[in-house]
């Protein structure tokens, strides 16, 4: 696969067609894989990666990216295809700048799950017939490839390119996904055990905005948590009531625009399921407006700037369910 | 707001009130002499729709026990759609706080026309009443906020 990548970029760059290229590229170690920006063929040859480590959703570059002289060459696994689509309905980037190669999405492997099987010190992973061999500096150790699978992989909403120019590989379908359960399991708690439950996750979050950066939906230039104004702009926040804030504002404010592509768990250094606040809205959303996913087109409107005459009152929260 | 041991618990509640309909509805339950509790604080906003999620977990961090929120009768709305927007919001916002654990009684959107004087001072009897019996808002306070 990295490979044709590497080859595709290579003649698309020769031909002119485009003048840099999006991917990823190794950090400090082989799982710490960040996206980059090549511009030359050696470039490529020399740090361009794809591989089970390359989990980043890229589309957010694009907002910037686009803007500038000439197109780029962008790959987009499925899910990141969604979120260039509402980015081009949010008139947030330049499409006609941006060249995407569909490619297949696989299923992502999550390095803190293997280090938590207390495997550490890696230096190399190979994936053979879903078995992981990984290096170590302590010897070689296996372990089977889907206890490895990164929890947003686990709960694959589509496999189908939304957008693209051209595809490596086939393309798949809508799936049948099961990323609902635990935010029903969730709904079916009391509320003290909810309460709990999200204490004890919240309480873990040191404010280091990771979750708001990385966001493709997240594009605002001015921010309302950046506004000293605001009195929310505070980097740690200080107290229950500011972790919680934050956490709803911020899942409020991506509400009818989040496309689930799951980034926000992923880069949480803390390991905050943060992705359930946002399936929270979604199925909310899914069951009293109608199945919206946000990123499937360009031209519907998002749930939260549609209405209709015959909406249900906001009391239905009040009515439902046992507290 | 003192709190007084010796004395029953009173909450504070914070009402947002559009112009056109509500605020002249609570006008009108004055000029007709209809009582309806001090704990609520009335703050007026051009259209309910006016109101961000963050002024109502503002109110919370600022010591509010409950926090209702008034507008035009949909189709009503001064503005035409305000408060169909409104609706979807609230309706969301009040799930989450809800999926969050903490009380959804606490919150409430009600529709108070400029003529419905009657119903903004039963509606806020009523309220009022409902937040005392859950108690003091401990789930989304900010001690900070708090006067010694």
């Amino acid at each position: 696969m990295q490979e044709a990548m590497i080859n595709k970029a290579k003649q698309l760059l020769a031909d002119g067609t485009v003048n840099r290229v999006i991917g990823w590229k190794k950090g400090e170690f082989v799982y710490d894989i960040t996206p980059a920006i090549f511009e030359t063929a050696e470039e490529l040859d020399a740090d361009f990666v794809y591989n089970e480590f390359t989990a980043a959703n890229v589309s957010k570059y694009l907002v910037k990216e686009s803007k500038k002289e000439g197109k780029i060459l962008a790959f987009l696994k499925p899910c990141d295809t969604y979120s260039l689509n509402q980015l081009t309905k949010e008139h947030r980037v330049n499409r006609d700048n941006i060249y995407v190669v569909g490619i297949p999405g696989g299923p992502k492997l999550d390095a803190e799950k293997i280090k938590a099987k207390g495997i550490t010190g890696i230096t190399g992973i190979k994936n053979e017939n879903y078995t992981l061999k990984i290096e170590t500096v302590y010897g070689e150790q296996t372990m089977p490839f889907y206890e490895a699978i990164s929890d947003k992989c686990a709960s694959c909403k589509s496999k189908k390119h939304v957008t693209y120019d051209e595809l490596i590989g086939e393309d798949g379908d809508v799936l049948e996904s099961n990323r609902f359960d635990m935010v029903e399991k969730l709904e079916n708690m009391t509320a003290q055990e909810r309460y709990d439950f999200w204490r004890a996750e919240l309480s873990k979050c040191i404010r280091c905005n990771a979750c708001r950066n990385v966001c493709p939906a997240c594009t605002c230039e001015k921010c309302v948590f950046d506004n000293p104004e605001s009195g929310v702009e505070n980097k740690a926040a200080s107290n229950s009531f500011e972790e919680n804030m934050f956490h709803i504002i911020r899942a409020f404010h991506v509400a009818g625009r989040c496309t689930d592509c799951g980034e926000c768990s992923r880069v949480c250094p803390q390991n905050i399921p943060l992705h359930l606040l946002n399936r929270k809205f979604i199925k909310d959303i899914n069951s009293l407006y109608g199945e919206y996913q946000a990123g499937e087109d360009t031209t519907t409107k998002a749930p939260l700037n549609a209405y209709t005459t015959d909406d249900c009152e906001a009391s239905i929260v009040h009515e439902r369910g046992v507290e | 707001m003192q709190v007084n041991d010796n004395k029953e618990f009173q909450p504070l509640i914070v009402a947002f009130c559009c112009n056109w309909c509500s605020y002249a509805g609570a006008d009108l339950s004055g000029t007709n002499r209809l009582n309806y509790p001090t704990n609520v604080k009335i703050i007026r906003v051009p259209c309910s729709c006016r109101v961000n999620p963050m002024f109502i977990l503002r109110a919370f961090q600022r010591g509010a026990d409950g926090v209702i929120l008034c507008g035009c009768h949909p189709g009503d709305c001064h503005y035409t759609s305000g408060n169909y927007f409104t609706r979807r919001r609230m309706t969301l916002l009040f799930s989450m706080l809800d999926f969050l654990g903490i009380e959804r009684d606490r919150t409430r959107v009600e529709w108070v026309s400029a003529a419905e004087g009657a119903k903004f001072a039963a509606t806020m009897n009523e309220f009022t009443e409902a937040v005392k019996k859950l108690g003091p808002n401990r789930r989304l306070e900010d001690l900070r906020c708090k006067k010694q």
